[in-house]
């Protein structure tokens, strides 16, 4: 079985700059949608406690609320997840009064609340991250991307050369900026597990991107006569079928 | 053509099966178990495993096995149950001292146990348990120890009986005002004679000369080494008490210590544990002044009224003779001479000489040791949960000075071996040479970590078989021996983290399934060229030779890019994230291997040295 039979001639070249307005558009959707709609930061980078309880029968999340209310956790965000007998609970830190000591022990607080009204309620898993670790979380979440980027481009500069290594670097940014947008756009949780899922993928595009990269560098050697558009149209093609086939098989 | 060498192969060969034994200890079930490790560390004594033994058949428990590891003792059994009620059963047999831990063990046979296999560490998402950051003030430990300084200068002053004027502390160093240069130089001969490691400066007044006293930085960086490592080792002896096995207690950066207890269920225990500072100071008994007095008001200058545990009052000099940080050990035993239960407690350097000087001025004079502590009680008022911060100090022991001595001593006059137990056991957990506050935790419970577990092997099993009937349809053989060579990798990787014992986390499985997806890349572009040169119209030979070389470089750059990435994710990753770092790392290595050697060995194997008319790929 085959995606092509023969090698595909499509002219990728020609058509580029209606790829780089489709790029840029999505890009700008994505920058916008950050910027307006704002993103769902987990706890790992603004701090706080969060609670995941199991209940041994399905619970109305408003008398998880009252009961939260009573002891003075009134912002807390209450949710179902997954089930209706799961419950997750997230407490920023400013919700849990002044007392530093006693941020750490607020879990411990809501759990005794929550076991008052209902004894059949078992406590999964809590995180509680302070205020100076959140902040850590958040620079060393953001230094790493720009070590990535900045690692990528020298190991590429040197094995290519430098104009391939800066472009590739640009086309990085597109992939974790539409991702970063889409987490956005649909309020899905952006915590340091999807943090480490982006810089997973940069390092996934970037395979690509060499890929075919060390095929243009191949064609550049071996086709004398053609122009460099016709060259780097070649390669495209070359390694298309791979392209999608992993792809296809990474997801 | 196409053949590899003889010791290719067997390289190729010697991978595959010590991967297969070092992923073998995975397979077996694990057992609840009970680790009994002797006082302080030192190992069980021989009669010990028969008393376990005899007291479990008593009770009724049923045990599966006792083993001996490391001067440890190892009680099997065959369900949780058994293991809990045994923990009851076997606190009653054990010597004093003695810790019981609860733990899950595999059941491995000898031979594996003999090469050192064991099955992958799991990381608390996967196991449940508590992982908690600490941060250690480290501005209170330099406050403590200039206070130290000041208590002890103006006793060296008093003594060598220079005159001064007053002394203050300011930030990290301490100014003694002198009348005039001349006393002023006398207390500066005296004072850096006695303390070698501050640093002195003089500067004349209107009203003196003061003289100031500062603690250097090299100083300063001591005093922060030295109360992040007392932190370390006081948390661990509280840790062992808690009975959690293989407590993880490291020193993370500067200033932090992170905590990490595997199988823990109760967070709040550990908190209160944690929250708790104590601290520990030796002093004399004012016996020239009669409690009576200090009670109905009139408490002299240079003394303080204090409660001992029952409640009756002892008055005690306000000079602090030893504190805390300076024990180095205390145990409980026997005195030989009396047998009498007893404590004994070593001392450092400076505590021991400050002790030798006490003690030989006082012969005959009781000394006092008193508990300082910090607690939450944590309350129930009207249906309200109160928490309180409470100052404890007790005396907790009174006793004669029968002979000078500095460096070790032994304390008598306690009532009971009990007793002796309980205050060698404050002696050793007391001394926090700094407060700490929690900054980070994060609990897991063990039924939400063995859901993970399940999940995440769900989830890579049908992932790695999506993938492999993908590649079969597409690449017919080929894509056959792409698959063996995709469990090859799979089992390099296991074996390869549990040699190293890596911890694996939920994320860690996470990148094992993407480490997959990049092995089929590789193979993928082996594939395509082999199919390009077939396509060009070379043999088959020679397509599947060019196939292999020219894809080599191509699978390196991009392996080495995903490298980049997973290093960085390391190095500023903590837990699960580090987790996925380590488990990507190895599986690019492995991937490399079995996807080139791999896969081109077997492919040789196949096809190689045949007359080959066409390749199915």
């Amino acid at each position: 079985m085959e995606f092509f039979k023969k090698t595909p001639n499509i002219d990728f070249m020609g058509k580029r700059r209606v790829w780089f307005a489709i790029s840029a558009a999505i890009v700008l959707l994505s920058l916008l949608s950050v910027l307006f709609r704002g993103l769902n930061w987990g706890i790992d980078f603004t701090g706080g406690t969060l609670l995941e309880l199991h209940y041994a029968e399905p619970v109305e999340l408003d008398s998880v609320r009252a009961a939260l209310d009573e002891k003075g956790f009134g912002g807390a965000v209450v949710q179902h997840f997954g089930s209706s007998r799961d419950v997750l609970i997230r407490l920023a830190l400013e919700s849990q009064g002044g007392d530093e000591q006693a941020s750490a022990h607020v879990a411990d607080q809501v759990m005794l609340a929550l076991r008052a009204k209902n004894a059949g309620v078992e406590l999964r898993r809590t995180e509680f991250v302070g205020p100076q670790v959140g902040a850590e979380l958040a620079e060393n979440g953001f230094l790493a991307l720009l070590y990535t980027f900045g690692g990528i481009l020298i190991y590429v500069g040197l094995r290519f050369e430098w104009r391939l290594a800066v472009g590739s670097v640009l086309a990085l940014f597109h992939d974790p900026i539409l991702i970063v947008g889409i987490f956005s756009l649909t309020h899905l949780e952006f915590d340091l597990t999807v943090l480490a899922a982006v810089l997973a993928v940069i390092g996934y595009s970037i395979n690509d991107t060499v890929v075919i990269f060390d095929r243009i560098r191949e064609n550049f050697r071996k086709m004398r006569k053609e122009t460099p558009e016709q060259v780097i149209n070649a390669a495209i093609n070359q390694t298309l079928s791979r392209t999608l086939m992993t792809s296809v098989t990474t997801m | 053509m196409n053949r590899y060498p003889l010791w290719k192969n067997l390289t190729v060969l010697v991978v595959l099966v010590a991967s297969f034994i070092y992923a073998l200890p995975n397979l077996f079930s694990q057992d609840p178990s009970m680790e009994i490790s002797g006082a302080r560390g030192t190992s069980v004594d021989a009669g010990l495993a028969d008393k376990v033994k005899a007291a479990l058949e008593a009770a009724g428990v049923k045990l599966k096995a006792v083993e001996k590891t490391h001067g440890k003792l190892l009680v099997r059994f065959h369900d949780t149950g058994s293991q809990l009620k045994a923990q009851d059963v076997v606190a009653t047999v054990i010597p004093d001292g003695a810790t019981t831990a609860l733990t899950t063990v595999p059941d491995l046979p000898g031979w594996l146990v003999g090469i050192n296999a064991k099955p992958m560490y799991l990381g608390l998402d996967l196991r449940g348990g508590i992982h908690v950051l600490i941060d250690v003030d480290m501005d209170a430990a330099i406050e403590q120890a200039v206070d130290r300084y000041a208590g002890d200068m103006r006793t060296l002053l008093r003594d060598k009986k220079v005159r001064y004027l007053g002394l203050t502390q300011s930030g990290t160093a301490i100014d003694v005002k002198f009348a005039n240069a001349e006393e002023a130089a006398k207390g500066e001969k005296e004072l850096s004679d006695e303390f070698r490691n501050l640093s002195f400066s003089q500067k004349a007044e209107s009203d003196g000369v003061t003289l100031r006293a500062a603690l250097s930085l090299a100083e300063q960086k001591v005093v922060k080494k030295f109360a992040l490592e007392q932190n370390i080792t006081t948390l661990r002896n509280r840790v062992n008490a808690l009975g959690v096995a293989e407590p993880i207690i490291q020193q993370q950066g500067e200033r932090r210590i992170v905590v990490q207890l595997p199988g823990v269920q109760d967070p709040s225990r550990l908190k209160e544990i944690l929250g708790a500072t104590a601290t520990l100071e030796y002093r004399l008994v004012d016996t020239e002044h009669s409690v009576e007095d200090a009670l109905a008001g009139k408490v002299p200058p240079s003394s303080k009224l204090y409660k001992d545990r029952e409640g009756r009052p002892v008055l005690l000099k306000k000079r602090v003779i030893i504190t805390g940080n300076q024990i180095t050990d205390a145990s409980s035993g026997v005195d030989q001479r009396s047998n009498a239960p007893a404590v004994f407690v070593g001392l450092d350097s400076q505590g021991a000489r400050r002790m030798r000087e006490v003690t030989t001025e006082n012969v005959g004079k009781p000394m006092a040791v008193v508990f300082i502590e910090n607690r939450t009680v944590t309350r129930v008022v009207d249906g309200q949960i109160v928490k309180r911060k409470v100052r404890v100090e007790e005396v907790i022991s009174v006793a004669n000075i029968l002979e000078p001595f500095g460096r070790r001593f032994q304390t008598t006059g306690l009532d009971s071996p009990t007793e002796a137990r309980d205050l060698a056991l404050l002696l050793r957990s007391g001394a926090l040479a700094a407060p700490i506050e929690i900054i980070e935790e994060r609990t897991i419970g063990p039924s939400l970590g063995q859901d993970n577990i399940d999940r995440g092997m769900t989830s890579m099993a049908v992932g790695m078989i999506g993938v492999m009937i993908f590649v079969v349809i597409y690449y017919r053989m080929m894509g056959v021996l792409a698959n063996l060579s995709l469990l090859f990798n799979f089992l390099v990787i296991v074996g390869a983290m549990s040699l190293i014992q890596a911890t694996l986390t939920l994320p860690g499985i996470a990148g094992i399934v993407l480490t997959v997806g990049m092995a089929v890349d590789a193979n993928v572009l082996i594939y395509e060229r082999i199919r390009e040169e077939l396509r060009l119209g070379n043999s088959p030979h020679a397509a599947i030779h060019a196939g292999f070389e020219r894809a080599f470089t191509t699978i390196l750059d991009s392996q080495l890019t995903t490298l980049i990435a997973a290093v960085i994710l390391f190095s500023f990753g903590t837990g699960p994230v580090r987790g996925f770092a380590v488990t990507l790392f190895i599986g690019i290595i492995s991937t490399l291997f079995t996807a080139v050697v791999g896969t081109r060995a077997m492919v040789n194997l196949l096809y190689g040295g045949r007359r080959l008319s066409q390749v199915s790929v």
